[in-house]
């Protein structure tokens, strides 16, 4: 079977966030861009999945400009078989990337695609149910635990005080959260393979963008707090103010 | 007719959820706005109090019907909303941005080719269409986007828009009894916590980090959280560190909250954790270090150790 795996390229967390010129963009100068966290345990459970089904393939795919390599390329180094960038310099909404990723998933024929749960830049956490539902495949998402038996697929996911069990069946989309599994690092080895496989690179299918961006901003400074005092002695004050000044309790 | 709101509301185990009620008054007072009026849709088995609805300003509501849609399934919810949707000639579609509204909204959003804009914390009407504001990078910037197609799905992030005091009304609700449904995707079985408050839902988080040393000492941290009903937090140093569940973690790459007050004993503030919940009306942070960044956003802060703060927190809140 061939798994696909959609992986994008993001600001680090540690990035501090400073808008560019035309106002409605992260200013990219010193910022560290790496591999989205949650693309990780994406990766992660698409190599598990072929180590247990024998006979299949991972691709990993990456829509955006030719810095995404290095993505794709972390991703080949912890053990994907082979590559494809889907090339656009231009912003894209959700929807458009999930058109052309779409697109690109149904050309190599994969049945099963992982995605992670969320983008760790705009935090939409929708391209992978917008890519199934274009493609008419069954989708699980934010999973913390997977099982596929036969064309039958089981996902625990996370949801508020606790987590559901899903059942539903190939083709299908799974979105990963960390806890699915531990990501394995990359081995020297694999580095050293990773330079050897090659990345495909085609223009990405052209597509409209459902939303415009209009503008970004800081969200409002807090005001500086206050220290009420040291150790214990405090305490009383800071209840008193909790349940007079900002009547929270 | 396009300014006419159809909202989303979420039932678990046949009740209603708060961030529902948000979504309704929410949709309610943003369709007073424009002009439009609004329509619920409970989508489920027996669900209890939904003439309540009525009190959110959803004096109109369709609860869509059969046994087997008592637990969520994203391929039967998807398709049932849509028809709704479609039927009801509504461009505009809101719901909650919660673990069920989140899988959802995308969905209905091809199926309808409605652009999706997630996690909104503001609406405003300028030059005849609707500018939604989100926080991207973890709340670090805020952005203002507006759908360029005729329909238009946008979720709310809980705990933001306020709910208010319900009024006496009830809700007209029409009962569709449907059959056949698409069961593709389906939750079998649900698997909580009993009992407990999760992060992302409660108006009162105690998060607990580093500081706290171990995980026998969260033990504090629950008995504070229990006297405040609060949710029991944790920075992701913790979580590593295999002291509490991830499903805790409060953070950029755990979850995002906003509840109105906030308690970080023992957590320095990184960026990361920050990002998860900045937004919070209120902070309190107890750290023995008066330099930790947490206290840049702390309303309240008590430079000292939480062994010693802690217990006496709890001493106060007894008395
Ligand atoms: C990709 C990525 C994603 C991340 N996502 C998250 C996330 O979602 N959430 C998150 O929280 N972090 C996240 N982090 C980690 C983050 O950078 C910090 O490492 C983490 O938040 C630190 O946790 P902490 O504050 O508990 O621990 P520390 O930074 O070790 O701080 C412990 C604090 O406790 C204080 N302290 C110690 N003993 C006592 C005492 N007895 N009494 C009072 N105070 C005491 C210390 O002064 C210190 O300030 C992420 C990092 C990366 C790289
Ligand atoms: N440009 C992209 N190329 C490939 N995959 C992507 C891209 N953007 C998002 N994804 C995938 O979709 C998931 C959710 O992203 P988002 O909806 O943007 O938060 C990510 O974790 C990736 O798996």
């Amino acid at each position: 079977m061939k798994i696909a795996v959609c992986v994008s390229h993001v600001p680090d967390t540690a990035t501090k966030v400073n808008i560019g010129p035309d106002g409605k963009t992260l200013d990219p100068n010193g910022v560290a861009f790496v591999l989205n966290p949650y693309d990780e345990y994406a990766i992660e459970e698409a190599l598990k999945t072929k180590e247990l089904l024998g006979e299949s393939e991972v691709v990993v795919i990456s829509l955006g400009p030719d810095v995404n390599k290095e993505t794709i390329r972390k991703a080949l180094a912890m053990g994907a078989d082979g590559g494809v960038l889907l090339k656009d310099e231009n912003y894209r909404d959700s929807y458009a990337v999930a058109k052309a990723l779409a697109a690109e998933i149904e050309t190599q024929g994969a049945q099963l695609v992982f995605f992670g749960k969320q983008s760790v830049d705009y935090d939409n956490g929708i391209v992978g149910q917008l890519t199934a539902e274009m493609l008419g495949f069954n989708c699980a998402t934010v999973a913390v635990d997977f099982k596929l038996d036969g064309d039958k697929i089981t996902v625990e996911r996370e949801i508020e005080g606790g987590k559901e069990v899903v059942e539903t069946s190939i083709p299908a989309v799974i979105t990963a959260q960390k806890g699915l599994n531990e990501p394995r690092y990359a081995s020297l080895k694999g580095i050293m393979a990773a330079k050897r496989k090659t990345i495909e690179e085609k223009e990405a299918a052209a597509a409209e963008n459902y939303t415009e961006v209009l503008g970004m901003k800081k969200p409002p400074e807090k005001a500086a707090g206050k220290i009420v005092g040291e150790d214990a002695s405090a305490v009383p004050e800071l209840i008193r103010l909790l349940k007079e000044e900002a009547k929270v309790i | 007719m396009a300014n006419n709101i159809l909202v989303f509301i979420e039932q678990r185990d046949g009740k209603i959820k708060k961030a529902s009620f948000e979504a309704a008054k929410a949709a309610s007072d943003f369709a007073a706005k424009l002009g439009g009026e609004i329509k619920a849709v409970v989508i489920g088995g027996e669900v209890e109090n939904v003439a309540q609805l009525g009190g959110y300003g959803a004096a109109n509501v369709v609860h869509i019907k059969n046994s087997e849609l008592t637990k969520y399934s994203s391929s039967a919810y998807a398709e049932l909303l849509t028809k709704e949707m479609s039927d009801g000639g509504f461009d505009i579609l809101f719901i909650s941005n919660t673990a069920m509204g989140r899988d959802l909204a995308p969905r209905v959003a091809v199926q309808n080719n409605a652009a999706a804009i997630i996690d909104c914390t503001a609406f405003d009407y300028q030059d005849g269409t609707i500018v939604a504001t989100r926080p991207v990078y973890a709340g670090k910037a805020l952005v203002d986007v507006k759908a360029t197609t005729e329909k238009k799905v946008f979720t709310l992030r809980p705990n933001v828009f306020s709910a208010g005091s319900p009024s006496d009304a009830s809700a007209t609700v029409e009962v569709k009894e449907v059959s056949d449904v698409n069961l593709k995707s389906r939750v079998v079985e649900e698997k909580l916590s009993s009992g407990k408050l999760d992060v992302a839902e409660a108006d009162i988080i105690v998060s607990g980090g580093r500081g706290m040393k171990d995980a026998e000492s969260f033990k504090l941290v629950e008995e504070l959280a229990g006297l405040l009903g609060a949710a029991v937090g944790a920075s992701r140093a913790v979580v590593d560190a295999g002291w509490r569940p991830h499903s805790e973690q409060v953070g950029q790459t755990g979850k995002t909250v906003s509840p109105s007050l906030y308690v970080a004993l023992g957590i320095s503030g990184a960026i990361q954790h920050l990002a998860g919940m900045r937004s919070s009306k209120f902070i309190v942070a107890v750290n023995k270090d008066k330099d930790a960044p947490i206290f840049q956003v702390a309303d309240y802060g008590i430079v000292g150790d939480v062994f010693d703060v802690v217990p006496a927190m709890i001493e106060e809140l007894k008395k």
